[in-house]
């Protein structure tokens, strides 16, 4: 392939922000009817090369070559004309809208100011069929799946004579059976023509459906990986060009010093809790108990929807309506809001990192001194010189990646983003550390050095409540995990007896636990 | 957790300043002096002392309501009761002053000596921080928003005032009354003065208090602001109380200077501070902005008004040229705020 052969053909091309050199030199090209996986940890420079193909940013260099015509792309519309489109992880359907309102948003067919319904649902279902999907034209956007709504989303963009088809973490939101589905249209599309790229965190999917991999590494091209028609790539190797090196420093199997004893720190007792956002008479916990010792590392599994969630945000104090007992280091204690927490040493890594762990329109600087800001305060002044030295030596010692202090969160990586909110509570000096999915969307080399930041912190006597829906994960890092099932509590298992075989099963054993309240099943 | 010291010379930089956000906030600034200049070179007289005075004057009194409207903006939210809760003030204040009119009149108080200077000013400030806390508190701990709490204070605060006054402006106080609202420390007028000390206060107390951080926090996000442990009801409220203080200072002042406590003081004028507030740079999302661009907006407004005045520029383009103005600052914001995205 060559310039003039392949379907897109972008060179050298570098982008920059203040600051940051985003994009170096980078050169990637895809065929006609080409997968192209787009790998790279997060900050790697991904999203903003695709952006900058589907006319979000301007380049500062290089060129871009479509069909062997050099192109200047200067605005999303104009890409959308040149045949370049982009499917981002969050989807721009209009909920209240209908599937063929959606799809013809814009451009609806009749005559200019009347809409021709008739001919909108004909053509609609021609797109649906031909991407054989079971969806009605009159269906509106909000009652369907993230799934079918994703499927929406590309019959929209198909409909309009794409040739390049950029999709930015397409299965994220999606379940096993429905990844599937995704790649039997993938494939179809394929078959007419039309060229993706392929931006997915997840590698095994990326090895399965991608002719070819082009892997980014700090703006850079690091590497491409031909996986059509030999797929003998393993996820492995595609990691070791991600991080620079292999997957045995990623997970830390070796033992650490069992320094846990008896050493209670936090005991919950009969923990229930009323309520949700959709019914207030629902029940999310029923009765839960356990206890958490010094320097461990407790898991937290349950399936979504088991109240995860919801128990380490009762525990913290920032839901009301909760009933139980909680007993720190012997003595019980109230806990009524997050205040109440933070003055017992409690700390909450929340798993909404942008909505609710960080102020992104804040500095870093801001950002991790608000939790102890009381540390850097002399009669309610902030003394400015201690906080930029208290927080720039956290900075420092978490490795978090910012050029300076003042920098907004906002402009920083998710994994940096993510060491900035865990810095803030350790800047507390807390007895216990709550982490909502801590690695949930960041980068494999980030996750890594999290996965190190918890063992030391546990080796120093914090303990550690981490919830995950990754079992691998759970199963590497924790010394018990303790399994939810529809708010109840089925299983606290010692390390010994945990594996994903186990945990799948305590995380659905609700007819058992129904079964042991002397229930009628539901 | 040893705490290190971080070396000056290290691969971190302590202190770095950021200079988009500062070309941001000095852009209301640079326009301010443009149209000064303008103005000078078209009217010598407009950089006359006594005009520049004039100008200041003029605006101070907008100037202390919106040192309270930066603070309610920066949290997200908005406070349209500011006018009638001046007027409604300013009356208490000067029944104080008289010792008994409306409301406070029970039976019939004569001509008699009134209360003070200063218990007419504590009256006004009390009467401002009340009528806050009841708005702060339906804000926070009700979740009624803002512009429906504080459109709904704009109506109940006229109607007290109303009532207060039968309906009648009390007018004609002793010379210590006036003093604040007329006089002058040398050349400069109290009122600036005044203005001059709040927005100092303000500023502090929002760049370097633990407590202006919070306002920021609060407005940026404010439920990683209270998972973060703080207190974001009280903050909130807070705000209120310290706009609502404006208020009745502002009211108290207002009636020292025109001699005269109306009920129909500071009609619109929540609008022209909010407008100054947001010419500033102040977003009106929350968590941005500052004091040092309130004043400048304001100061802004002011200018124009003046030097149109004396420009003989028919007075009714000034509201068109402070609308443009308005719509102009924020689209300048908002471009800003793309290019650093």
């Amino acid at each position: 392939m060559d310039r003039s052969t392949a379907l897109l053909w972008m060179e050298n091309v570098s982008k920059s922000f203040p600051g940051v050199q985003a994009i170096d030199n980078v050169s990637l090209h895809v065929g006609a009817g080409e997968i192209l996986g787009l790998i790279g940890q997060n900050g790697a420079g991904k999203s903003t090369l695709m952006k900058i193909l589907s006319g979000v940013y301007p380049v500062d260099s290089g060129e871009i070559v479509l069909e062997g015509k050099l192109i200047h792309i200067t605005s999303p519309h104009q890409a959308q004309q040149l045949g370049v489109a982009i499917i981002y992880q969050e989807l721009n359907l209009l909920p209240n809208l209908t599937v063929m309102e959606n799809i013809f948003i814009g451009r609806e067919p009749g005559p200019s100011l009347f809409v021709n319904r008739r001919q909108m649902e004909a053509d609609t279902q021609a797109i649906l069929d031909h991407l054989k999907l079971n969806l009605r034209p009159n269906a509106p956007v909000r009652t369907l799946s993230v799934a079918e709504q994703q499927m929406v989303e590309i019959a929209k963009t198909i409909s309009r004579q794409v040739k390049v088809l950029i999709m930015d973490e397409p299965t994220s939101a999606l379940s096993e059976s429905e990844v599937k589905t995704l790649f039997a249209i993938m494939a179809e599309l394929k078959q007419n023509g039309i060229s993706i790229i392929f931006i997915s965190h997840r590698l095994e999917e990326v090895i399965h459906i991608c002719d070819r991999v082009t892997v980014l590494r700090d703006g850079r091209h690091v590497g491409d990986v031909v996986l059509h028609p030999v797929r003998d790539v393993t996820k492995d190797d595609l990691i070791r060009l991600m991080v620079g090196r292999s997957l045995e420093t990623f997970f830390h199997e070796e033992e650490r010093a069992e320094a846990l004893a008896d050493d209670v720190v936090l005991e919950v007792r009969h923990l229930s809790l009323r309520g949700n956002a959709q019914n207030a008479d629902a029940e999310v916990l029923r009765d839960v108990s356990f206890d958490l010792r010094r320097g461990e590392i407790l898991g937290l599994a349950g399936l979504v929807g088991a109240g995860r969630t919801e128990l380490v945000r009762a525990i913290f104090g920032a839901d009301k309506r909760t009933t139980g007992e909680i007993v720190l280091e012997g003595k019980p204690v109230r806990i009524d809001s997050p205040r109440d927490a933070i003055r017992l040493g409690i700390g909450l890594v929340p798993e909404d990192r942008k909505g609710q762990g960080l102020i992104l329109g804040m500095a870093v600087r801001q950002n991790m001194s608000l939790v102890n800001l009381a540390a850097f305060t002399r009669l309610g002044f902030i003394d400015r010189r201690e906080e930029a030295q208290g927080v720039a030596n956290y900075v420092q010692r978490f490795q978090i990646r910012t050029p300076t202090i003042e920098r907004r969160v906002v402009n920083l990586s998710g994994g940096n983003q993510q060491k900035v909110v865990i810095a803030k509570w350790l800047m507390l000096k807390p007895k216990i550390l709550i982490m909502d999915e801590p690695t949930r969307g960041i980068d494999v080399g980030a996750k890594s050095e999290i996965y190190d930041l918890m063992h030391q912190l546990a080796g120093q006597g914090i303990s550690i409540i981490m919830i995950s829906s990754e079992f691998p994960e759970l199963q590497a890092m924790c010394d018990r995990v303790i399994c939810l099932t529809e708010g109840r509590l089925t299983g606290i298992l010692p390390r010994s007896e945990v594996s994903q075989e186990s945990l799948m099963h305590y995380c659905t054993l609700r007819e058992h636990a129904l079964l042991k309240d002397g229930e009628i099943s539901l | 957790m040893t705490a290190t010291k971080v070396s000056r010379s290290g691969g971190l930089q302590v202190e770095q300043t950021d200079w988009v956000a500062l070309v941001g906030q000095f852009g209301a600034l640079i326009v301010l002096v443009v149209i000064c200049t303008v103005f000078w070179w078209l009217e010598p007289a407009f950089a006359s002392q006594r005009n520049i005075f004039n100008v200041l004057r003029q605006v101070s009194i907008y100037g202390v309501l919106a040192v309270g409207m930066t603070y309610v903006i920066l949290t997200g939210g908005i406070d349209l009761s500011i006018g009638s809760l001046l007027a409604f003030a300013g009356l208490v204040a000067a029944s104080v002053e008289k010792g008994g009119r409306g409301l406070l009149s029970i039976g019939a108080a004569g001509e008699a000596a009134g209360y003070g200077v200063p218990a007419a000013a504590v009256a006004a400030i009390t009467v401002g921080v009340l009528g806050g806390l009841l708005q702060g508190f339906s804000v926070s701990k009700l979740k009624v928003p803002p512009f429906i709490v504080t459109l709904g204070g704009m109506s109940i605060f006229r109607g007290a005032a109303l009532l207060w006054s039968g309906g009648q402006p009390i007018s004609a106080f002793r010379d210590e009354y006036k003093v604040l609202g007329q006089g002058f420390i040398g050349p400069v007028p109290i009122p600036v003065v005044i203005f001059a000390l709040v927005a100092i206060v303000g500023f502090v107390a929002l760049k370097y208090m633990r407590f202006g951080r919070h306002i920021y926090a609060t407005g940026g996000n404010a439920e990683a602001a209270r998972l973060s442990g703080l207190n974001t009801n009280r903050v909130i409220t807070s705000v209120y109380v310290i706009s609502g203080l404006c208020a009745g200072f502002a009211g108290f002042l207002l009636s020292s200077r025109l001699n005269s406590a109306e009920q129909v003081a500071g009609i619109g004028y929540e609008l022209t501070v909010i407008a100054g507030v947001v010419i500033g740079g102040t977003s009106l999302f929350g968590g941005e902005g500052g004091i040092f661009g309130t004043v400048v907006g304001i100061l802004l407004i002011g200018v124009l008004s003046n030097g149109l005045t004396l420009l003989n520029v028919n007075p009714y383009y000034q509201q068109i040229v402070v609308g443009l103005i308005i719509v102009f600052a924020v689209f300048f914001d908002q471009l800003i705020k793309r290019r650093r995205r």
